[in-house]
């Protein structure tokens, strides 16, 4: 009887953590059916208009797109840096390479809108100073989103390198490969699911970013989430829950689809 | 095939002295185990020798080639890890031909090879499985064809037997013993198990704090061991104290009494060791009064701790029927004997 009480409880608890996380998701999703240009609980009726909206809105399909663009790239550039990095870090014991490794993951622990701010001022300097059009540029969002990639990639492929056996690479060295050919035929297709995890949760942070993206995007370019809140200014249709269902839609796939390669339960 | 050479081996670590001054030559063909307690220095040895490690002083040979400065990959030694390091996303297959595949040798060659190799360990049935299910003592196996497929010089096993249950191990410590004797390859072993040590190693290296206590065979270490340390870390042993008595070179006078043969002259040694198999025990009167503290049953034979002058503690084997007919029991009285030529003086 008391283990059944037990037992029900943490039920009860898990359940209600689930829609503490869930219901926001959950909200968006059913309100992006509603009828009604102001919504309304009840709902007044449903239909898929906006969906047709959104996708007509060129400002959301542009926006959608550019954001991609900028995620992908943020998250391939991340990798680059992260993945040698790494390799590199976690065999040294050495004072700089735990200060390296604080370093890389920086900029999680500064908040974003700091650093967004703090870019901005850089470049309205570094275009005073050179000429050089940098301001509202797409290689410094770009760069910039790379940024924020980073601290996830190094803690993920850290923790991944971590439960890599040293002498798994020895035994491979031993047997005649040289450097490069371990890092090709050990390192790399053993961290295979941290590097998926690492490339994952890049695009899905610079993806979602707003913080910084309010100081860098330009006129005619900017990404999906700054098109959301442009929106809203004027509107709260649900075109805007539309819209966060694409990108709900685009997120949760991707995640499905790594997880069918690495189980990311493992490495997150 | 070859011989090897370490001269002046040194390795430090700040001011922690790692290996001192390692000198050891191991001839071709030979069964060299490197033991000693954890730290002493035995895998700091194998991991320069591999080229894991580099020096800080001192060089190693292979024949009369330096090799002090080569990378691991250039030195084609085969080396079995303590925990197999088998490669996980790679088929026992593969782990097997890697060694191979980084040589340029046709295709068809190093099929062969790799199956050769496989079937000596008798594993080539398993040959497309991964090393996920694989039990521990497989996988070790594999790790030996994988080292041995390349065909190295040297073969160094780094603890090879401390992952596997007791009755695994016997096994394949004969297995290893075997297939080292038909290949006539130059084998070095690291272990931390003396019994290990002395069934496998033609001759033995003890290590203590980084420095070689004394190389011999196990008969020598046993019965001619050059230190207490040898002495105490070879087998069990009884240590007693004292000096040469009078004129005869080879008598030990103990300070609890007792007047010992040793197998060799005293001269200035301050202690002479015993092995507590040489320990004879007998009714009260015949030899000198002890008392039983303990009996530990082992079977065949059982360990008994003695108190012998008041304050010194000797331990005997003696056969189990033995302790039975004598009636042994912790308490009781006892007389201890030891036999001429039983003692030994370091």
């Amino acid at each position: 009887m008391i283990e059944r009480i037990r037992r029900v409880t943490i039920g009860l608890w898990v359940m209600l953590g689930f829609a503490y996380v869930l219901l926001p998701l959950l909200l968006v999703v059913w309100m992006s059916f509603f009828a009604s240009e102001i919504p309304r609980i009840p709902p007044q009726g449903y239909t898929l208009n906006w969906y047709a909206q959104a996708l007509e809105n060129p400002q959301f399909s542009n926006s959608f797109l550019f954001s991609l663009q900028v995620a992908l790239f943020a998250a391939t550039l991340g990798l680059l840096l992260s993945v040698p990095a790494t390799i590199v870090l976690r065999r040294s014991r050495s004072a700089f390479a735990a200060a390296a490794v604080q370093f890389l993951t920086a900029p999680l622990i500064v908040p974003t809108i700091v650093i967004g701010a703090g870019i901005y001022i850089s470049l309205v300097l570094l275009e005073i100073m050179t000429a050089i059009p940098a301001v509202g540029s797409v290689w410094a969002l770009g760069l910039a989103h790379t940024l924020i990639t980073i601290p996830w990639c190094v803690r993920l492929l850290l923790a991944n390198l971590s439960t890599l056996d040293n002498s798994v690479e020895e035994a491979a060295a031993s047997l005649g490969a040289n450097p490069l050919t371990v890092l090709l035929t050990m390192t790399l297709p053993l961290i295979r699911s941290g590097v998926v995890a690492a490339a994952l949760f890049g695009f899905v942070v610079s993806f979602g970013n707003i913080e910084l993206s309010l100081f860098l995007v330009a006129p005619g370019q900017t990404t999906l989430p700054i098109a959301i809140l442009q929106y809203l200014e004027w509107k709260l249709d649900p075109t805007v829950s539309a819209v966060s269902v694409a990108q709900i839609v685009l997120i949760g796939g991707g995640l499905l689809i790594a997880d069918r390669y690495v189980k990311l339960t493992r490495v997150v | 095939m070859a011989n090897l050479t370490l001269r002046a081996l040194s390795k430090r670590y700040g001011s922690f002295d790692a290996v001192k001054d390692m000198n050891l030559s191991v001839s071709e063909g030979e069964f060299l185990v490197l033991l000693g307690p954890s730290g002493c220095g035995k895998t700091t040895t194998l991991r320069m020798i591999a080229g894991f490690v580099g020096p800080s002083s001192g060089t190693i040979s292979i024949g009369d080639k330096d090799i002090t400065a080569l990378p691991p990959h250039k030195r084609n030694l085969g080396i079995v890890f303590q925990n197999y390091a088998i490669f996980p996303h790679l088929s026992v297959f593969e782990n097997v031909a890697y060694g191979l595949r980084r040589r340029k040798i046709p295709k068809a060659e190093i099929e062969r090879r790799t199956l050769a190799s496989l079937q000596r360990v008798r594993l080539d049935h398993l040959a497309q499985r991964m090393p996920k299910q694989l039990s521990g003592g497989q996988q070790q196996r594999v790790a030996i064809a994988r080292a041995l497929a390349i065909e190295p010089d040297i073969l160094l096993l780094d603890e090879p037997l401390s992952n596997l249950d007791a009755k695994l191990r016997h096994q394949v410590r004969e297995e290893i013993k075997t297939l080292q004797q038909d290949l006539g390859i130059t084998t070095i072993m690291v272990t931390h198990d003396q019994e290990e040590a002395l069934s496998l190693g033609d001759r033995l290296v003890v290590m203590q704090n980084g420095e070689v206590q004394q190389i011999g065979n196990g008969r020598d270490l046993y019965e001619k061991p050059e230190n207490l340390f040898v002495a105490d870390f070879i087998g069990r042993t009884n240590v007693l104290e004292g000096a040469q008595g009078g004129a005869q070179e080879r008598l030990f006078q103990t300070a609890s009494g007792l007047e010992l043969i040793c197998r060799n002259v005293v001269g200035h040694r301050r202690a002479a060791v015993v092995r507590p198999e040489m320990i004879s025990v007998d009714r009260v009167g015949n030899g000198a009064p002890a008392r039983v503290i303990a009996i530990n049953y082992l079977g065949p034979v059982c360990e008994v701790s003695l108190l012998f002058a008041g304050d010194q503690k000797l331990l005997a084997i003696v056969g189990s029927d033995r302790v039975t007919s004598l009636g042994l029991a912790p308490g009781g009285e006892v007389g201890l004997s030891i036999p001429p030529e039983a003692a030994y003086a370091v």
